[in-house]
Formats: structure tokens, C-alpha cells, sequence
């Protein structure tokens, strides 16, 4: 029989698309998804997309949910790889999330606070029981409204800081690290680790934050607060001058309160981990905030001896665009590499039934 | 106003050629390579080192300017969209007509020595000169070179940034649209 | 390619790379680090060989994209049309006809000349990663050039299975000052590298790194004095143009284990064959010698 080297990769790959083309659709029968649907009824995919995918753009994210069938890793990645090809026009100014419209507002170290306790739209208390109503569709009865709150909601940060209980806020950087454009680094500053957690994989970061809990690096954490809801963003054309406002984002926000430092100069204090996150994504703010606060251990003189204390270890595997890649790439040819090895160890067992044999 | 120049006719493609060339200029040093043909920068910015500058600077880099550059600094800024300092000290690209003190230079660190900076120096030819005997990578024999406005103990100069390699400086020599280069992994003596 | 710039790399991001590039040949080995972008090609399937091509590639280039030594595997396949998509630069399966070689796995068979640039796709650029996984140790390890472990390492293999068992990915002294990972090209290939009229150069997108080799650069594979380097290949003759000094790939084609061997590069496979040479187009039985 005749060998022949394999040929057509590029039919292969032609292929392969226009089936993966049909697959996505699915059943034509079925009327197809819009995108309207996918950002108004799975909007917690969409949220998770563009966290990962580091670009704040609902609609494409939902488009990229389409194009993915749903895999959010494979949709992030998508935002990720067209957000490298967009101009930069300039560097919003700090988003101020004191001042954000709340629309879910929680503290669980105190009863009650300036502000009040807003559940919101939450999952907190649902009984996690499949609901087969919903799966006959239907326009849920309204909820019932309460007024706005007319002024900015207190965070409880600042009012622990009032007493001076916790550590202030660390002076903001006027020219953060950009992830985006330099390779990280080691020591890693905190603005670059806030960063890479904040477009982190979610699972990666609730793994992370938990072996914390469970005493791999534990970090006492309160939630002092979470808010969810809308901030302004601002830029500062620099022909103008001054800031003006570009639009709203939608932002999860956790401050963590943590088990208390000093010294000989400085009274105890609480310290704090930080989690901001687009959208609404609980989970992932509070992992974040988790692993922010174990990554400081340096900074407090803490044995770093856990694996979410290791700067190198978390930020390095936080990526799973990077992961994803990375892990399946082994499904490339290396039959190349596997020769070598073959060749390799059959040179060995020679070796080895030789020595037997003398 | 120096900015009513041209910068590149055709910024894309021409980049990639300038590029390719200081990318060989490196790779195979004292080669002498085209960059820069047709470029009307301002005086007395030479066309081979104007090239290189629109090439490889802007916003993420720093350009120090020798005195004699100061008519071109404006063109600089605005077709690089570079940073222009005072100090060289703190530049990535150093544009000079005399060969500066090397050990007031960046020079990098032994764990990042691609921050040592690189010198963009216009001299009057590429050969003509005292002959030097340059060998290292990029070489498969020592190779003899002739450029003109180097001072006279350039390879004891050149002898110090070496001997610290991998931390040194890397040399971009520009004639008319011209140039080669000398990256610190080379050895330089006089014949 | 509507909307994209030429190569698909935007003029900013080209500059970052091309600095990168050219202070990679000033220190040949170094890996110096990069704002490696995400491309629209996973991490790990060649993004930091494709970055380097962008920023290299101008209009009058030919490309050539081998993956396994092979034109036509499917990620060889996707490289190419991606820049045939965006650059629409001249594409050639030829080692001699192209000007820049972006390569996985493998260096052609063919010699490169000096008018040639070979690209390689590299996963691990730290070749020390497997003794240490802190980058911020490998780091200081090159600085000081502390090698030992490496060595330690290669000599426990041989203490335990008489010989160095590293067959790709070979560690490389490079002009000798720096250990580089060749990428995982076979240990066949490592000779290949060594005093090379083409420039080499080297991009890790994931791990965000770029090094180079220039031409005529002493590239000295790792060994012993009593355990000298070899470059091993299957001890056959290819199938199909009868080649004995070519990298071979190893085929199984039936149930009983029967293999044939025919050359990895299909370039010079074909152009041996064009030429002339036919090797048997049968199997043989056994793997082993």
C-alpha cells in the first residue's frame, strides 16, 4: 500500500466552519436567537463576557455569546481579540463608585446604616427550586417601586474611616500601569494585580478566594459592602480640559474588611481587599476582593506561604484566555516532538536490554 | 516651522522598510543598509537617522536631542509623537552628531538590559575614515569598517560599553540615507 | 482586509514589537519582554511567531508558514491565509523562494540563506522553567548566567537512564553568555542553529516574550565532555524520496504496527522526489532497529 503525505488542510478547515456554522444555528426550525434576547434575558453571560473580555460593550457581547453557542470562555476571547484592534482615544478618569446609582447595596457588619440595606435583584434568597412556570414563558407581575435615593449612598468604608478603624485609601496613582500594553512583571505593584484580577476568570478567582477561607492564606474578611449599579465615566479631552461624561457603566463593587494590622507606630486597623468588576457579578467581586487582600501579605509582613498569596502563581493563571490557549494547544500536531521521544526511549530500552542481557 | 515637513509619503510601508533595514543593519553589523530615501526632514536631521526615528519612536519612548538638533524638535514631536527630554539620561533614543559620553547612558540592568539605550548618531560618511575591526554576532569573520566622525579613541570607548555586556548601549550610525549599526555584543579594535 | 491595518497589527503596536526585535539581536538569547497583544488566534497556537511577522512582513515578502515541518497541517493552513487575509503578501510552500519562514516544531531541511528570516513559534521561552517556575528567579539566573542547575539536571538524567533524555526543546548555549530554549524543534535540528546565515528570531505570545539568535552566532547545545550532544533521528530512510539524513515522521498504517517513515520537512521531500529520488513506498515491519 502507498502512503501519501496528508493534503488538503485548507478543504478540512473550510469544512469544519460550514458544519460548525450549521451546529450553531441549530434545528432552523426553531427561530433564531437575537441579540436583543441574549442582552436582555442572559444578561448575567453578557456581564461575565465583557468582564473577561475587558471591553464594555453589551451588544457585542452578546453577539460574541452567539458566535460562541454560548462557551462565555470562547466569547470573551472573541471581545478580547477585537478590542486589541481598537483606537485608543484617551484614559477615563477614576470612576467614582461613591456616587453610583445603587441598585443593590449590602453590608454584613452592620445591621443597619445610612443608606439602608438594598437587596435589589437579588439570587441571595431564592429557594433554588427549578421553576417549570418560567418554562412556559410569561410576563412576570411588576415589582413594586421605591423612591431613589436623592443623594449619593454613604459607603460603609467611609464611615468605619470616620473612626479611623481601617486602612485609608492607598494614594491613587496618577499614571496607573496599563496591562494591556506591558508585560507583567514581578514585583507586581497593586494597581497591576487589581487589574489582571479584574478581567481574571471567574472560577479561577472563586477557587482562589475560598482556599483562603478554608486556611490557605486566611484574611478574617468581613463584606463591609457590595454595591451594584451605575457609574458615570469621564474623560478629559486634553483641547478641553476638563472631564465630560462619556456614558454609564454598570459595576460590581466589594469592599472586603480584613483582619486588623499595626505596629508600634501605627494603631491597629482593619485592612482592606478590593474587588470592582463590570456588571453585576457578586461572585467574582468578592473572589477578587478575597485574592486582593491575600496578595498584599508582603505589604503587612504575613507568612505568604498559600498559593493565593503568590503573586507570580495567581496572576500568572488568572487569564483563561491565556489558559484556554495554552491548555488546548496540546490538541496541535506535535507528532514532530513525539518522534524525538519515541526515538528517545526506544534508544534507552535498547540500552537497558543490552546491559540485562550481559 | 520644521513640522510643515513631511514625515513618511507612505507611513506604513515605509516603516516596514526602514525597519527591515535597521533590523539587518543590526543582524549583520557594519552592512551598510538604505533607510530614509526621499525623506526631507529638517536640517540638520539626515535622512537616514529621521527614518528612524519616524520608525521607532512615539508615545512609549523617549528621544533626547542633541544641541545641534534643536530646529528639529518640533518635527520630531509632531511626527513621532514622542516624548522630547532635556536629559539623556532618561531616553530610549539618543539623537546626536557626536558620539556622547556612553557611561552617562542608560545602560540597562543585568536582568533588563534591552533598557539600555540606543544612539542614533549622524556623522558626515559611513566609510572614508580610520579603519576599525569589528567581530561578534552577526559576523562569521571580523570585518573591517571605515566611518567617518567617530572620535579617535572610539574602540577604548566602545571597550568599556562592551565589557558590560549583556547591560550596554546599541549604535545606530546615520549618513545621508544611510547606515549601519553596532550592537553592544560586538568587539571593535583598531587594526 | 477591510477595517485592519496592513498585517493586522496597528502602527503603534508594530513599533513596540519592532523595538522589542531589535534590542532581542543586540543581546542574542535574552528574552526581552513585550505588550504582546491578543490575536484573533488562541494563545499557544503560534501568536507571538505571528505578532513577529507582522511586524516584520512588508508587501514585497514571501512567506512560507510550516507547522511539524509540514506546508499543509491545519495550523500551518490558518497562519498562512491569515496573512495572505490581512498582507496579502505572496505566499510559497519553497524554502528557497521565501524570504521570511514562520516555523512550529521544526527548521527546513534546506539550508537558509542569508537573505532569509526564520520565525519560530515558541509555548515556554524560559528554559529553565521546568527546574524553576518563578519568573522572577529565572530572571535573576540569567543575569548572573547561573547555568549549574541546568547542568545538575542534565547529569541526573544520564546517572539514571544513561543518557540525557531532553529529545526537544533542546536547552541551547547561545553566543555564550546566554541558555535559551530553542522552542520544541526536535534535538535534530538544534546543529541547524548553530553560526546560521538567516537571521532567527523568536515569539512567545502568551508568555509575552521575544528573543533572537543573529546570523553567525555560536549556538551550542548543552552536554558532556563523556555524553556528547547527538542530533537523533529514526534510523530509516524515507519512504518516499529515500532520504537517510532527513528528520523523519513515523506513520502507522495498519493494525499489525506496521510503520513507515517519510520526511517531516514535504518540501524537501517533494523537491527530492521532483528530482529524482524514490524511496520503496513500503512499510517496515518493525519500529525499532
Amino acid at each position: 500500500m502507498a502512503y501519501v503525505a496528508v493534503k488538503g488542510g485548507e478543504r478540512a478547515i473550510d469544512n469544519a466552519h460550514a458544519w460548525l456554522a450549521e451546529d450553531r444555528r441549530g434545528n432552523p426550525d426553531i427561530p433564531e436567537i437575537t441579540l436583543e434576547q441574549i442582552q436582555a434575558q442572559q444578561a448575567r453571560a453578557v456581564d461575565r463576557v465583557m468582564a473577561e473580555g475587558a471591553l464594555y460593550d453589551p451588544g457585542l457581547a452578546a453577539l460574541a455569546i452567539k458566535q460562541a453557542q454560548g462557551d462565555l470562555i470562547e466569547a470573551a476571547f472573541l471581545l478580547r481579540a477585537y478590542r486589541t484592534t481598537l483606537p485608543r482615544f484617551g484614559y477615563a478618569e477614576p470612576v467614582d463608585t461613591g456616587a453610583m446609582q445603587i441598585r443593590r447595596r449590602i453590608s454584613a457588619v452592620f445591621k443597619d446604616l445610612p443608606g439602608g440595606q438594598i437587596l435589589g435583584p437579588t439570587y441571595d434568597y431564592t429557594h433554588r427550586l427549578l421553576d417549570f412556570a418560567l418554562a412556559a414563558g410569561g410576563t412576570p407581575p411588576a415589582a413594586a417601586l421605591a423612591e431613589a435615593p436623592g443623594e449619593p449612598v454613604m459607603p460603609v468604608y467611609t464611615i468605619l474611616r470616620q473612626e479611623g478603624m481601617i486602612e485609608p485609601d492607598s494614594n491613587s496613582d496618577p499614571d496607573p500601569a496599563d496591562i494591556t500594553r506591558e508585560p507583567l512583571t514581578f514585583p507586581a505593584t497593586r494597581d497591576v494585580r487589581l487589574q489582571t484580577l479584574a478581567r481574571g476568570d471567574e472560577g479561577f478567582l472563586l477557587a482562589m478566594g475560598y482556599s483562603t477561607q478554608r486556611g490557605w492564606g486566611g484574611t478574617h474578611p468581613f463584606v463591609g459592602e457590595i454595591r451594584v449599579g451605575e457609574v458615570t465615566v469621564e474623560i478629559t479631552p486634553p483641547e478641553l480640559g476638563f472631564p465630560i461624561d462619556i456614558g454609564d457603566v454598570t459595576l460590581t463593587e466589594c469592599q472586603m474588611i480584613n483582619q486588623f494590622t499595626g505596629s508600634k507606630t501605627k494603631p491597629p486597623q482593619f485592612t482592606r481587599g478590593y474587588g470592582l468588576v463590570f456588571g453585576h457579578a457578586e461572585r467574582k467581586a468578592m473572589g477578587m476582593a478575597l485574592v486582593d487582600r491575600a496578595l498584599r501579605s508582603e505589604e503587612f509582613n504575613e507568612d505568604a506561604t498559600a498559593p493565593a498569596q503568590n503573586p507570580e502563581f495567581v496572576l500568572y493563571h488568572a487569564d483563561n484566555i491565556e489558559g484556554t490557549g495554552f491548555v488546548e494547544h496540546l490538541k496541535l500536531p506535535h507528532y514532530v516532538d513525539f518522534q524525538s521521544e519515541l526515538e528517545s526511549l526506544r534508544r534507552m530500552r535498547a540500552a537497558a536490554e543490552k546491559e540485562a542481557a550481559e | 516651522m520644521s513640522i510643515d515637513l513631511p514625515g513618511f509619503a507612505d507611513p506604513v510601508a515605509d516603516a516596514q522598510s526602514a525597519f527591515r533595514a535597521v533590523l539587518d543593519a543590526l543582524a549583520r553589523p557594519g552592512q551598510i543598509r538604505a533607510a530614509g530615501t526621499g525623506l526631507t526632514p529638517p536640517a540638520p536631521l539626515n535622512p537616514a537617522a529621521a527614518a528612524m526615528l519616524l520608525t521607532l519612536a512615539d508615545a512609549d519612548t523617549t528621544v533626547y536631542l542633541g544641541p545641534a538638533f534643536a530646529d528639529a524638535a518640533d518635527w520630531v514631536r509632531f511626527h513621532c509623537g514622542t516624548q522630547v527630554t532635556d536629559s539623556p539620561a532618561d531616553a530610549t533614543f539618543i539623537l546626536a552628531d557626536a558620539l556622547p559620553n556612553l557611561t552617562a547612558l542608560p545602560n540597562g540592568t543585568d536582568e533588563e538590559p534591552q533598557s539600555g539605550a540606543t544612539i542614533l548618531l549622524q556623522i558626515p560618511a559611513l566609510t572614508g575614515g580610520p579603519a576599525r575591526i569589528i567581530h561578534g554576532p552577526g559576523l562569521a569573520t571580523p570585518t573591517t569598517l571605515s566611518p567617518q566622525g567617530l572620535p579617535p579613541d572610539f574602540a577604548a570607548q566602545w571597550a568599556t560599553n562592551h565589557a558590560q555586556f549583556p547591560r550596554g548601549i546599541d549604535l545606530i550610525l546615520c549618513a545621508g540615507d544611510h547606515l549601519l549599526a553596532l550592537p553592544r555584543s560586538l568587539s571593535i579594535r583598531e587594526p | 482586509m477591510i477595517g485592519y491595518n496592513f498585517a493586522y497589527l496597528d502602527e503603534q503596536t508594530k513599533r513596540m514589537i519592532r523595538r522589542a526585535l531589535l534590542k532581542a539581536v543586540a543581546i542574542p538569547g535574552h528574552q526581552v519582554p513585550f505588550g504582546s497583544r491578543e490575536m484573533p488566534l488562541p494563545y499557544g497556537w503560534g501568536t507571538g511567531g505571528i505578532q513577529i511577522t507582522a511586524a516584520i512582513l512588508g508587501q514585497t515578502d514571501t512567506l512560507k508558514v510550516i507547522d511539524q515541518g509540514a506546508d499543509d497541517t491545519t495550523n500551518a493552513v490558518s497562519i498562512r491565509r491569515f496573512f495572505a487575509k490581512t498582507a496579502g503578501v505572496a505566499t510559497t510552500t519553497r524554502t528557497p523562494e521565501a524570504t521570511v519562514i514562520q516555523t512550529r516544531h521544526r527548521i527546513p531541511e534546506t539550508k537558509l540563506r542569508e537573505d532569509q528570516i526564520i520565525v519560530y513559534q515558541v509555548p515556554q521561552p524560559e528554559p529553565l522553567s521546568k527546574l524553576e517556575p518563578r519568573r522572577a528567579e529565572t530572571k535573576r539566573m540569567h543575569a548572573l548566567a547561573e547555568y549549574g542547575p541546568m547542568h545538575v539536571k542534565l547529569y541526573e538524567d544520564i546517572t539514571r537512564f544513561g543518557q540525557i533524555s531532553i529529545s526537544y526543546d533542546y536547552p541551547v548555549m547561545v553566543n555564550h553568555r546566554y541558555l535559551m530554549a530553542p522552542s520544541p524543534i526536535p534535538a535534530f535540528d538544534n546543529p541547524k542553529m548553530h553560526m546560521m546565515p538567516a537571521l532567527q528570531l523568536f515569539g512567545a505570545g502568551r508568555e509575552k516574550r521575544i528573543y533572537a539568535v543573529p546570523p553567525y552566532t555560536s549556538v551550542q547545545s548543552l552536554d558532556f565532555e563523556d555524553h556528547p550532544f547527538r542530533a537523533v533521528r529514526a534510523p530509516h530512510t524515507c519512504a518516499l524520496c529515500n532520504a537517510r539524513d532527513s528528520y523523519l515522521d513515523e506513520v502507522v498504517v495498519d493494525d499489525t504496527g506496521r510503520r513507515m517513515f517519510v520526511c517531516s520537512d514535504t518540501d524537501h521531500c517533494e523537491t527530492r522526489r521532483e528530482a529524482g529520488h524514490e524511496g520503496t513506498g513500503e512499510p517496515v515491519a518493525q519500529a525499532a532497529e
